[in-house]
């Protein structure tokens, strides 16, 4: 069992938690994922490390409450446990030897972007940031960016924080500027991705891509999170979860993902009916 | 006297109409009159082929005199001094590949029942039995065993007998290994695993599940830990997909992600959050028992047809026999000499968003007929040209064999593999190129039988239990 030592909720849908989880801390780089489950019946999920404590053994995650088994883990509190927590897995970023990278992070991207963008900036490495929300009340982490990047520039769909607009905008705009990244890593929603990856690749500029497709044992089994990189099969959990960005097939991988939407979506509410019904009888 | 009359006794099974939409155990086991019986039909030879014929070699006449004797127990203990999973291997061996293929009844005849004998015994023990192992008195030294699947656990369960302190180490949340999240309920019910990891437990064998070696501990670290030899049974890796185009659609599953979860994640029950796709048509590409057990599940699921797609014919079929008879019996048809060629999806030209787009809707296949003998004496499948057809199906699952896992190899310095990835040993006690560590199992072989895991893993015991003495 692996103990919930802190809890903060980041904003309505999306939570931070620090799990005790010693070998895994002691281990975990930016980049890489671990596996839980939010109790016996649950399913395991992958999630990419948010941070780490390597003295007090703690893995920090930051996730966003969109299925049953996220809906499950947010109703946890600090003291509670869960009965699973695998990893570290898949393989970390790649950091070495950059002088300048743009890191993309969209919505809870952001969150596993992070730890990549302080590891860049601890090494030294020039980093500029651009972190792109919905609107304002979905910001998280503009503080914790602000302190690890030497520009930090703040997107909402709405305007009701930083600019309007997506985050290729500023992007484009950057390296048109003549920014000379040695990389851009893109890390958020598939679609968001996409685009990154469609700005850059006119001008050349290495794009790397964090990769969430499903996946169950995540330790090279299964099969399921397969993508198509390059035109050949390639498995997030142990080849990734980063690949290159202008080599991943994103309609596939989207498409894949919606695989079980529908059930989801059944579960999501189903569970959402349960809390329901405990928090109607008290 | 044996009795030379009498035919080989049927094992009763639950009716195939019946058990095609449950998941409970198919074959129900030998009753005392049967086992009896059946014991009566052993010859007792002499020179003892079924024994040699046995990958970790069980005194077979031996146990079966015990059971015509009505002395179950003892039966028990002539095939445990060999066998550490009796009850799971009486019911997943390829026993007409290796003891029953043997026996000399079946030169005139039907071999005699040893499978089914073996499993009645260890049922028999397992329901009768107030023993309770103790752990044995421990002779100080540690050994770190990486899997806990039919190979890990054989070698956990010898060492710990001999006094070892055994730590076995697993990535997923259960212990089992391919037990748990590979062979279905219906062929092998769950009870019977825990009870063998229980009985390991009992010998003082720690389990730690959710530790991926390689990832979570390096096997070097291990050695840094104070663990003095490590097993390596990490088992198969990643499944193989056959190139053909429309693999990503949804819908192809590999047979190892289908049938974890259903298996391990139990995604079958109601009270499991984990999805799988309840399809109604289903092909399964390959001709495995892993092919068997996806077919055999995707039915349980509630699929209406399902097709086993397979290149070669019933003759090369790889699958154990009896899988084979269940299979079609509940119902799955035998689509043999047949090769996909692609699997197609829907598209939606009107809507980008529909759902359903890059849905599986049916798969492209080939007629094959069978030409000239391969290197390994199988006959290889050859395109008929103009032969295509399309099966409509919505789910496809590929059975077609993993390779290796990389992580651990990956992550050790001084382990050879071979080149498709396999962990290289001396064959005789799975020794590989790094001192101390030895390895067992599909991770050393590629896909194979619960049987010659378990072989492996105690070959590698004994030889482990020499290292340590003579260090």
């Amino acid at each position: 069992m692996y103990r919930i030592v802190y809890k903060k909720v980041l904003n309505p849908t999306v939570v931070l938690m620090d799990i005790e989880a010693p070998l895994v801390a002691r281990k975990a780089e930016a980049g890489q994922f671990i596996i839980l489950r939010a109790d016996e019946n649950g399913e395991r999920i992958p999630l990419t490390v948010a941070g780490y404590d390597r003295d007090a053994g703690t893995v920090r995650i930051i996730f966003q409450v969109v299925g049953a088994t996220t809906k499950k883990l947010s109703a946890k509190e600090e003291g509670d446990f869960i009965p699973d927590f695998v990893g570290p897995l898949g393989r970390p970023t790649e950091v070495e030897g950059r002088k300048k990278v743009c890191i993309v992070g969209g919505g809870v991207g952001c969150a596993i972007a992070l730890p990549i963008a302080q590891k860049l900036c601890s090494m030294g490495c020039t980093v500029h940031s651009i972190i792109g929300f919905r609107s304002k009340d979905l910001l998280i982490l503009e503080e914790d960016f602000a302190a690890c990047s030497d520009r930090l520039t703040v997107m909402t769909d709405d305007g009701s924080a930083g600019r309007q607009g997506v985050v290729t905008v500023p992007l484009k705009e950057a390296i048109e500027a003549g920014e000379d990244y040695d990389e851009v890593i893109a890390i958020g929603p598939l679609v968001m991705m996409k685009f990154v990856v469609a700005t850059t690749k006119p001008y050349g500029v290495k794009t790397t891509v964090s990769m969430n497709p499903i996946m169950i044992d995540g330790t090279g089994m299964c099969g399921g999170c397969r993508l198509t990189v390059g035109g050949k099969t390639r498995f997030a959990c142990v080849d990734g979860p980063d690949f290159d960005g202008f080599l991943v097939d994103f309609d596939e991988a989207m498409q894949r993902a919606n695989m079980y939407g529908e059930f989801e979506h059944h579960a999501y509410e189903k569970t959402c009916n349960l809390f329901k019904g405990v928090e109607e009888n008290g | 006297m044996a009795d030379m009359k009498m035919p080989r006794n049927p094992m009763p099974t639950q009716e195939p109409s019946v058990r095609a939409r449950n998941f409970r155990e198919v074959a129900l086991g030998y009753t005392e009159e049967a086992a009896l019986m059946e014991a009566t039909r052993c010859l007792n030879c002499k020179n003892m082929p079924c024994v040699e014929g046995c990958p970790v070699n069980i005194r077979i006449p031996a146990f079966i005199e015990k059971v015509r004797e009505g002395e179950f127990e003892e039966a028990y203990h002539i095939i445990h001094e060999s066998s550490s999973l009796p009850a799971v291997c009486g019911r997943v061996c390829p026993q007409e590949n290796q003891c029953e293929k043997r026996c000399v009844r079946g030169i005139k005849g039907e071999a005699v029942a040893i499978g089914r004998l073996e499993r009645f015994v260890a049922d028999w023990h397992n329901a009768h039995s107030r023993e309770h192992p103790q752990i044995p008195e421990q002779n100080g030294h540690r050994v770190a065993v990486v899997g806990s699947g039919p190979s890990g656990l054989t070698c956990a369960g010898d060492l710990a007998k001999k006094g070892y302190k055994v730590t076995v180490f697993e990535a997923l949340h259960l212990a089992g290994g391919v037990l748990v999240y590979g062979i279905p309920e219906f062929r092998l019910p769950k009870a019977i695993v825990q009870k063998e990891i229980d009985t390991l437990k009992a010998l003082g064998v720690d389990i730690q599940t959710n530790v991926v070696i390689g990832k979570t501990i390096t096997v070097d670290e291990l050695f840094e830990d104070g663990y003095e030899a490590v097993f390596i049974g990490s088992g198969a890796g990643l499944p193989r997909f056959m190139g053909i185009p429309g693999e990503s659609l949804k819908g192809v599953y590999s047979a190892n992600e289908f049938l974890t979860r259903s298996n391990l994640m139990k995604a079958y029950r109601e009270d499991s959050d984990t999805p799988i796709m309840k399809a109604k048509n289903v092909a399964v590409v390959g001709g495995g028992n892993v092919a068997m057990d996806a077919a055999r599940t995707a039915l349980r699921l509630g699929a209406e047809k399902v097709y086993i797609v397979y290149r070669r014919s019933l003759e090369e079929l790889p699958a154990r026999r009896e899988e084979v008879e269940h299979a079609m019996e509940e119902g799955v048809e035998f689509l043999l000499l047949n090769n996909p060629t692609k699997i197609l999806g829907y598209s939606n030209p009107d809507d980008r968003r529909d759902p359903k787009n890059g849905c599986v809707i049916g798969m492209e296949c080939l007629k094959m007929e069978l030409g000239e003998p391969d290197e390994r004496g199988r006959r290889a499948p050859v395109a008929i040209p103009e032969s295509e057809f399309t099966l409509d199906v919505d789910c496809v699952i590929m059975s077609i064999g993993t390779s290796p896992n990389p992580l651990i190899k990956s992550t050790t310095e001084g382990l050879a593999v071979n080149e498709r990835g396999g962990i290289i040993v001396e064959e005789e006690t799975g020794k590989t190129t790094k001192d101390g560590v030895y390895a067992g199992g599909d991770a050393v072989t590629g896909a194979a039988t619960v049987i010659l895991a378990m072989g492996a893993g105690k070959h590698a015991a004994k030889a482990i239990d020499e290292y340590i003495m003579n260090k």
